[in-house]
């Protein structure tokens, strides 16, 4: 289907799904239980899983397949929402317009990026992303502030000049983000099922189709000679020059699709809450989707998405259990030990989320190179019968380097 | 006039005078060896032939175009294929696919943007590589991470590579070096067998004489950087200058 093989369309379908009924499958828990905080079926959060997974799908197709470690793809996502709220700005409040503008100008940043990086590799193309993405940064903040707005970010005004749209709604506020005149982005359907409750959010349903078509588009990448070509630089580039290809053009393409899809988060970041600031682009930003990316197993398909999903949802889950939780968690014990072991347990949930974060990307990495896919595999393997087992170990397994 | 022109080319490192007046011709169809010992210069001339490095001096002209200043990748598109000491291949990629990639480069050109083309589609490609990867006796691996081969089987698929993209000329540096005598004699009847099959100028820059004695119509001796003698093998074999190169000179 759609020109892709059983396998890939079945990957397809199971991505679809998981996205439409994401809303179902993040709210396991009724409202009124105490595991209600474990629920991230809200609009919010929803909309930053597959914006991020997008993100990360493009980073995938440059660092995944060319080997290429880009440590400056935040400057092409904040540069998508700095184009997009330009567009919300400038010409009106529909998201498509904006979110094509995202594409192009990014793809354009990262042309121009991509041509002076990719003259070097290894490390040296690292830190000459890396150090590109901080001028970005910087600049933002100071040098460009009548485009950037610098340290407040760039906000729509009453004053903007919408030339397509309104100024100010009939009430005098400034409109909000639509995907067509009067389907805002924020618009949200609730359903009450005995004591869950579903929220299907207009915002979340855009970024989740744009999220299958980048998707798509990379199975058909990964499938391609092009995308043969790729893996051919990341495995032996000599032999690759040797053998009549010209290895600089493919690498800049690479590098240029992968901007183009960071440019694409960026704009849709910008459609759910339009206003664009210079901290999206910092390089903690960047080391974010490298994790993602890593954390979920670099080189496959379906692997930065879980790898955005896992990290979106403890950054904003795990952050909000603070110490009254862990004491109700553990009000079983008796007062003496809850306490002693609340203050063991305290420093890796609430603010220092982050511990827990780094230690299983520790833990990840170490045990499991290929990421939370290699653990899937692993798991999928202990489950199969005896001889099926030999023939999916010798088919399936990729060589640790 | 031969497919591979060498006129007058010298090559400087620093203080180092690695390549002389070097003037070798290469005739169309032949199977021509380029031996000497470490350090006559044999890598680098062979460097200077496919783009990795540019001679000080003189000119490299293939099939009347000259190469010099152009890339590796243009150089091969010409038809140059080179196989190298220790066998270059795709380590993290199937057998198939490493023979596909110089499928496409021949018919693709050194770029093309088909992004969203499938490999899968494209029988023709898999059918010619799979036909050469029969040709080298390794139709039954093709499945197989090639990192994952023995080394003689990674000699094979680089030679596979090279072939399937019909190149004019197969330069090959040192084929065997490091190979046990049954690897050895496995490489010669392969290319023996290559060159019985299809119409290919073969240079081969050697340091085992069993090589160069079962496949070489021609031999260009080098030492010190310049051709000794260039002759048929029969009179290389007993030539006082050759054999002065290697043991070194009786009397002082």
């Amino acid at each position: 289907m759609f020109g892709l093989d059983k396998k890939d369309t079945t990957l397809l379908l199971v991505v679809t799904l998981l996205a439409l009924l994401a809303p179902f499958i993040l709210n396991p828990f009724p409202e009124a239980s105490a595991l209600a905080q474990f629920n991230a079926g809200y609009p919010d959060l929803m909309q930053r899983f597959v914006i991020y997974g997008i993100f990360a799908v493009g980073f995938n197709l440059l660092f995944g397949l060319t080997g290429y470690l880009s440590f400056g793809h935040a400057a092409f996502l904040g540069v998508g929402s700095y184009s997009a709220v330009w567009i919300f700005k400038l010409l009106g409040m529909n998201v498509l317009p904006a979110i094509a503008f995202s594409i192009v100008i990014s793809g354009l940043f990262a042309l121009l990026i991509g041509y002076i990086s990719l003259r070097r590799s290894g490390i040296y193309f690292s830190i000459l992303t890396l150090a590109f993405a901080q001028m970005s940064f910087n600049m933002a903040y100071s040098v460009l502030t009548p485009i950037t707005n610098g340290e407040t970010g760039l906000q729509l005004t009453l004053s903007d000049p919408r030339i397509l749209g309104q100024q100010a709604t009939a009430d005098g506020s400034i409109p909000v983000t639509n995907l067509l005149p009067g389907l805002e982005m924020r618009q949200s359907v609730q359903l009450e099922l005995g004591g869950w409750l579903f929220t299907f959010n207009t915002g979340y349903y855009l970024a989740a189709f744009f999220l299958l078509l980048a998707f798509y588009i990379a199975i058909r990448i990964f499938r391609s000679p092009f995308g043969l070509m790729l893996r051919a630089v990341k495995s032996n580039q000599q032999r690759l020059n040797y053998t009549g290809i010209h290895t600089r053009p493919y690498t800049l393409a690479a590098f240029v699709i992968s901007g183009m899809y960071a440019g694409l988060a960026g704009g849709l970041l910008a459609s759910m809450d339009p206003l664009a600031g210079a901290e999206r682009m910092q390089w903690t930003a960047s080391g974010e989707v490298v994790i993602m990316t890593i954390l979920g197993g670099a080189g496959t398909l379906i692997g930065p998405i879980l790898g955005a999903g896992f990290i979106k949802y403890f950054e904003n889950i795990f952050s909000k259990i603070n110490e009254n939780i862990l004491h109700d968690w553990f009000s079983f014990l008796p007062q003496g030990l809850q306490d002693f072991v609340v203050t063991i347990v305290a420093p890796f949930f609430g603010e220092g989320w982050s511990l827990s974060m780094g230690l299983m990307f520790m833990a990840i990495v170490i045990f499991l190179p290929g990421g939370l896919v290699e653990g899937g595999q692993r798991i999928g393997q202990l489950f199969r019968r005896k001889p099926a087992a030999g023939d999916a170990a010798s088919s399936q397994t990729t060589p640790a380097e | 006039m031969g497919i591979l022109e060498v006129k007058g080319v010298g090559k400087r490192f620093g203080g180092l005078q690695a390549l002389g007046n070097v003037n070798l011709s290469i005739a169309e169809n032949s199977v021509h060896a380029i031996i000497g010992p470490n350090g006559a210069g044999k890598s680098t001339l062979l460097n200077c032939l496919v783009g990795k490095l540019i001679p000080d001096t003189g000119s490299v002209m293939f099939n009347g175009q000259s190469v010099l200043g152009r890339k590796p990748h243009e150089i091969n598109q010409m038809g140059i294929s080179r196989v190298f000491q220790t066998p270059e291949i795709f380590g993290d990629l199937t057998v198939l696919e490493n023979v596909l990639i110089p499928c496409f480069a021949k018919r693709d050109g050194a770029f093309e943007l088909n992004a969203l083309t499938s490999i899968s589609g494209q029988s023709d490609m898999r059918d010619k590589a799979e036909q050469i990867l029969t040709d080298v006796n390794m139709q039954d691996k093709t499945g197989m991470h090639a990192a994952s081969l023995s080394r003689g089987d990674k000699r094979r698929l680089e030679m596979a590579m090279c072939l399937v993209q019909e190149p004019k000329l197969l330069l090959l540096d040192e084929p065997t070096a490091g190979m046990a005598r049954a690897d050895t004699n496995n490489t010669i009847d392969l290319l023996k067998e290559i060159k019985s099959k299809r119409d290919i100028t073969m240079a081969i820059i050697e340091h085992d004489m069993h090589v160069v004695f079962s496949l070489a119509e021609r031999i260009t001796v080098l030492a010190q950087g310049t051709p000794l003698v260039e002759d048929i093998p029969e009179k290389i074999k007993g030539h006082p200058k050759v054999q002065e190169a290697y043991l070194g000179q009786a009397h002082g």
